[in-house]
């Protein structure tokens, strides 16, 4: 009845540590003596390193920290320097993009100057960052699927800080930077386009958000379950399928009808998650630029009658 | 004709948990069991009822067509069909619908000699299904703080629902809801492009291996969790991120039903700032 599900690696084996597969046409070599964790050995590989940082990756890692810098210290600045203000107002604390007043200029340091260097820096640092990705890819002969999917999620990093702004004619209309005040950004936005709710592409990208959720439950737990005949060793299993795939097929074909192959579940996974960013960077460049009221637009194209549904109202069948 | 080429050794009887062999067959690809057979039961009748409710509604327009729960003052009580009826059979159907599903999965995890952690997955699923019609509802004494059936319906409740708490963004359980995610979404895409780009791999190279996924994300970030560890940390995150979503409903109303925003005071309140 009572069966291990192989929640946690109960036993660790640890044997000298693995290098890594050799680079090709790299300028520079893997950084660091790698060590062994026995919590992380728990969940998963207990080896940590060797770690191959480049020049892309140091001046990625040096934008970075530049950017942090940057938000952190005009953070510092707004609470008079004081260590403690600056933990009571952590949250609280923010810097924000220049005033609508300087449009697309560059603004003075302390009216969202210092926004528009730290987001310089940030984006500099994630373009590096997906270079980087694509070149690790290269380096080792693989495709490049991880650097497309990141730049689905840079589509809507710029989208917000950049091109909508552009679009707009105004860096006001970015994203400050601060816990409380980006969520307060987004509370703004979807109730100064009359409720985002009514936007397709906003439930689009919710849906591919929740689906992705669903899918990668389904996923790993599909092979989890199956991982007492070898189910996670997924590439042996794609190249040649064993009983471990023959039989995550069969039960969710036994289940919903119908089932994906040991690759095309992760081609589902992959075009669920990156069309996440993508439909949302779509449905927020469109905000302000093409569509101002997405409630009225809703109204117009027959998503709403105009008397939204409220729970404080009877509500009886005619 | 259903049937894929290695299925049929695997379809073999046993592993149900309730009927015996009386259920034990398949409908075309389909499984059935105990519970398809209540699954199917449930379905059909909770379809019916979505299709009549409809019916009696103002419109046929997709997005419009809305089939509320009842109204407040009808508290916890059974309510006419036409006044929320409607919606107090079907959420029942829905739930009953859903469990079957689950133990079907039950028995197909059984019968296939596999783990069960779909089925366990799943149940954090109906959980935040229930946590939004059932609990929350009892909770607050009345039907009536159901979401309704229907395409806008559903999103206008949301959207109402989360500003009764003056901006539900500040909800603590909704920041770690909203960031699980968001993990959730970025590690199934990490994984899916890393099991592609290794079977997929640059032109004229051979198919990669587990040591070349390993090598790409030390390479890349320093650490690479390895292919079970993956599994394990998607399952981790994409359940936290239902179970967080039904405890961010479930504390709102029941219990805190004050602005969330203001909720934060109890930080600058804190003994330790002065």
């Amino acid at each position: 009845m009572y069966e291990y599900q192989n929640i946690f690696t109960r036993v660790q084996v640890h044997g000298p540590a693995d290098m890594g597969v050799p680079l090709r046409h790299t300028n520079f070599t893997r950084q660091g003596t790698p060590f062994f964790s026995r919590l992380l050995g728990k969940l998963g590989d207990a080896q940590v390193g060797p770690f191959y940082i480049g020049f892309l990756g140091l001046a990625s890692i040096m934008c970075f920290f530049v950017a942090i810098e940057i938000i952190g210290l005009n953070m510092l600045a707004s609470v008079n320097w004081s260590p403690i203000q600056f933990m009571k107002r952590f949250f609280w604390l923010t810097l924000d993009p220049p005033a609508a007043k300087y449009g697309l200029a560059l603004a003075p340091l302390n009216e969202g100057g210092w926004w528009q260097i730290a987001g310089f820096f940030l984006t500099a640092s994630v373009l590096m960052w997906w270079v980087r990705t694509y070149r690790r890819a290269r380096a080792l002969g693989m495709g490049t699927h991880v650097s497309y999917a990141f730049a689905a999620a840079i589509w809507l990093f710029l989208v917000l800080g950049f091109l909508r702004p552009l679009l707009m004619g105004n860096f006001s209309e970015a994203v400050p930077f601060g816990i409380f005040s980006h969520l307060e950004w987004t509370n703004n936005f979807s109730v100064s386009h009359g409720n985002l709710f009514y936007n397709p592409f906003h439930m689009i990208s919710i849906a591919f958000l929740y689906g992705s959720a669903l899918l990668f439950a389904m996923h790993a737990a599909t092979i989890l379950s199956v991982s007492r005949y070898g189910g996670e060793r997924e590439i042996e299993q794609i190249v040649d399928r064993g009983t471990a795939s023959e039989r995550a097929a069969l039960f969710w074909r036994w289940t919903m009808g119908f089932n994906a192959t040991m690759e095309s579940i992760h081609r589902w996974a992959w075009w669920f998650a990156v069309l996440c960013p993508i439909a949302g960077g779509i449905g927020i460049l469109l905000t302000g630029t093409v569509v101002d009221d997405w409630y009225s637009w809703g109204i117009k194209h027959g998503l709403s009658n105009g008397s939204p549904y409220d729970m404080t109202a009877p509500s009886t069948l005619p | 004709m259903a049937m894929l080429s290695f299925e049929r050794k695997y379809r073999v009887r046993g592993g149900t948990l309730l009927g015996g062999d009386l259920f034990d067959f398949w409908v075309g690809p389909f499984y059935v069991g105990f519970f398809g057979v209540t699954g199917m039961f449930f379905t059909l009748i909770g379809i019916a009822m979505i299709a009549y409710a409809a019916s009696q509604g103002a419109t046929w327009n997709l997005f419009q067509i809305n089939i509320a729960p009842p109204d407040l003052k009808y508290g916890l009580s059974l309510a006419p069909l036409r006044e929320g009826g409607f919606w107090q059979m079907i959420t029942f159907c829905a739930f009953g619908a859903f469990a079957s599903w689950g133990l079907r999965e039950v028995e197909i995890c059984r019968k296939l000699g596999m783990g069960l952690h779909v089925p366990i997955a799943f149940s954090v699923a109906i959980l935040a299904f229930v946590t939004l019609n059932i609990f929350r509802p009892i909770l607050m004494g009345a039907w009536g703080n159901g979401f309704p059936y229907g395409f806008m319906s559903h999103l206008e409740w949301v959207s109402n629902t989360g500003y009764r708490y003056a901006n539900f963004h500040y909800n603590p359980a909704h920041m770690i809801a909203v960031s699980f995610f968001f993990v959730t979404c970025f590690a199934l895409a990490l994984h899916g492009s890393l099991i592609l780009s290794a079977t997929n791999p640059q032109k004229g190279e051979p198919v990669k291996t587990a040591e070349h996924e390993n090598a790409y994300f030390r390479d890349f970030i320093g650490y690479s969790i390895g292919t079970l560890g993956i599994h394990r940390l998607g399952l981790f995150v994409a359940l936290s991120a239902a179970f967080w979503g039904a405890i961010c409903i479930i504390i709102s109303g029941p219990v805190f039903a004050g602005s969330w925003p203001d909720w934060w005071n109890w930080w600058l309140e804190l003994p330790i700032w002065s």
